[in-house]
């Protein structure tokens, strides 16, 4: 089976607008994942009717018992996350690390789990769809990613697809590194602009740092032609191939308007997509 | 006064507005708290580096000679970072928050405490205006520590407060403590998706908020509609020009460049003033 995750260290640079394409270009042969469990938006253009609902235990959150705490200040002094104030537990601070719960010398602090997201299983027209939603300020985000990874792997296999489309979130962090770490391929979007090209570099850097073969796609190319050509050299100089520029194309945002992907909708960027897919399914074959 | 600028969705505009914003006000201080992907310093080429340090997170050091193997730092490391084999003590520092636990709970001593560092501060000047961001390094993942230490370096009369995008702990961790927060949206269904979730955490945190519709004139009227519904003002349209996308692009200010622009972002911070009261 392989994995393919779209990212990119800047946000808005057309990831989930790319990967309903490709959900669409697959015919039916990929699962889809949604691994930005914290912004997902896949679900707007594939809209998925939910089959299967997980809940996701996150980090446990301390509690403390009223009747058994003497107010001694333990806690709030070893707390290194400032989650204590006055004897009450803040949850949006509390990291679940029970340090609480060790110096605590009445015993009234316990840990308790709790839901933090759910992940689901769903039917769409381009097939089965896996997605989540973090319930908002809650940690372990790559948890939940990895929680969404593992069931599309278990669903392909039932399904027997042997491919996984993954679509990640922005950035560097925790969540973009659980939906990289063991993908066959990780396809960044950038756009030719100061910010994209700084996002890039440290994108790039993140998944050689983790071994995963990358490959890059400037969205928007002819908004900005000689950053658009900077770029490229950069990846010539890196050894990363460019996938594909895609123009820019006021048509991508009618699609999402009507809540169709790029390629239902037609226009430059949907042959440009098309091309890319040509150049990937091969890569992404067993 | 902190303001701080978010949005659900990335690449909507933050570094945008809180750029323009901060160099229109002039004498200010600007905190670009999206460690993972620090932007906001690139618009200000003419910046003085005055200062920049590592940034640490505590973990254990384990003296192996004292250490019995008897597990019970494993077992209460909740992020599984330690791992205890009859040889040896394994540890897996990304996993590590630096909670202390394991030095508390270790029985015979045997565990300290040192440091190690997951990013860096910055400091920089352009005229009155006080830039600030962290950045993180390459392959770690969290941020929020990091995002905590670079908030702690301002402190003048007016913070601008540069978020990362989305809704977890990182945005919480930095419009934390906001007199307001400007949420930057696009007029499109992903946009106001992710609208109506920032919106919805702020009012758990009591923050009042206002919304600056960017690149307005492309998608539909559906974000027009939610604010008023929910009662949201909206504080500013930037409408989709190829002229400001092309400045944004090679790293140039709107404000500095549309001198028009420069009192709209003035308006901004006197109404934002107004809203707070």
């Amino acid at each position: 089976m392989k994995q393919l995750t779209v990212i990119s260290g800047k946000g808005g640079t057309g990831k989930t607008t790319l990967l309903a394409s490709l959900a669409f270009l697959a015919r039916g042969d990929a699962v889809l994942a949604d691994c930005d469990v914290d912004a997902p938006d896949l679900h707007l253009l594939l809209d998925p009717e939910i089959v299967e609902t997980h809940d996701f235990m996150g980090l446990q959150t301390a509690r403390i018992d009223e009747s058994e705490c003497t107010q001694c200040g333990e806690c709030e002094e070893n707390c290194r996350f400032e989650a204590i104030k006055d004897f009450q537990v803040d949850p949006r601070h509390c990291e679940g690390c029970g340090v609480c719960t060790l110096v605590c010398p009445a015993d009234a602090v316990s840990m308790v789990d709790q839901v933090s997201g759910h992940a689901y299983v769903s039917r769409t027209r381009f097939g089965t769809m896996i997605h989540a939603h973090l319930i908002p300020g809650e940690e372990a985000s790559g948890k939940l990613v990895a929680m969404v990874r593992e069931l599309a792997h278990e669903v392909a296999e039932a399904e027997k697809k042997d491919l996984v489309l993954i679509d990640g979130s922005p950035g560097i962090g925790c969540p973009v590194i659980a939906s990289i770490t063991g993908a066959d391929l990780a396809l960044i979007m950038t756009e030719p602009t100061l910010s994209g090209v700084h996002d890039l570099e440290r994108i790039v850097g993140v998944t050689l740092h983790f071994g995963v073969e990358t490959l890059v796609c400037i969205n928007k190319y002819d908004l900005n032609l000689e950053v658009t050509e900077q770029i490229e050299r950069w990846c010539q100089e890196m050894g990363i191939s460019m996938a594909e520029k895609l123009p820019f194309d006021p048509g991508v945002v009618d699609a999402m308007v009507s809540r169709k992907t790029v390629i239902e909708f037609g226009g430059p960027v949907a042959d440009a997509i098309e091309n890319l897919w040509l150049r990937l399914r091969p890569e992404l074959q067993e | 006064m902190i303001i701080s600028i978010a949005s659900g969705k990335g690449g909507t505009g933050k570094t945008l507005v809180a750029t323009n914003m901060a160099a229109a006000l002039g004498e200010a201080e600007l905190v670009d708290c999206d460690v993972e992907e620090p932007n906001s310093y690139l618009f200000f080429p003419d910046r003085d580096l005055v200062e920049s340090a590592d940034c640490g997170l505590p973990i254990p050091i384990i003296d192996d000679e004292k250490c019995t193997r008897c597990r019970i730092c494993s077992e209460f490391c909740a992020y599984n970072a330690l791992a205890v084999f009859p040889q040896e003590v394994l540890f897996f520092k990304e996993l590590c928050h630096g909670c202390g636990g394991c030095a508390i709970a270790c029985p015979e001593d045997a565990i300290t405490e040192g440091s190690r560092a997951i990013g860096k501060i910055y400091r920089a000047q352009v005229g009155d205006l006080g830039l600030f961001w962290g950045e993180l390094n390459l392959g770690e993942a969290m941020a929020t520590p990091l995002i905590k230490e670079a908030k702690k370096q301002a402190s003048g009369d007016l913070i601008l407060i540069d978020s990362p995008p989305g809704t977890a702990c990182p945005m919480i961790e930095s419009v934390e403590g906001s007199d307001f927060c400007v949420l930057v949206t696009e007029p499109t269904p992903f946009g106001l998706y992710d609208l109506d979730i920032a919106v919805n955490v702020l009012a758990d945190m009591e923050i009042p908020c206002g919304v600056i519709v960017n690149r307005s004139g492309i998608g539909d009227r559906e974000i027009y509609r939610y604010c008023e519904r929910r009662d949201i003002p909206l504080l500013l349209e930037i409408p989709f020009s190829r002229k400001i996308a092309e400045l944004y692009s090679w790293g140039l200010l709107f404000s500095r460049e549309m001198p028009e622009w420069k009192d709209r972002f003035v308006s901004l911070a006197d109404r934002i003033e107004e809203l707070i009261g």
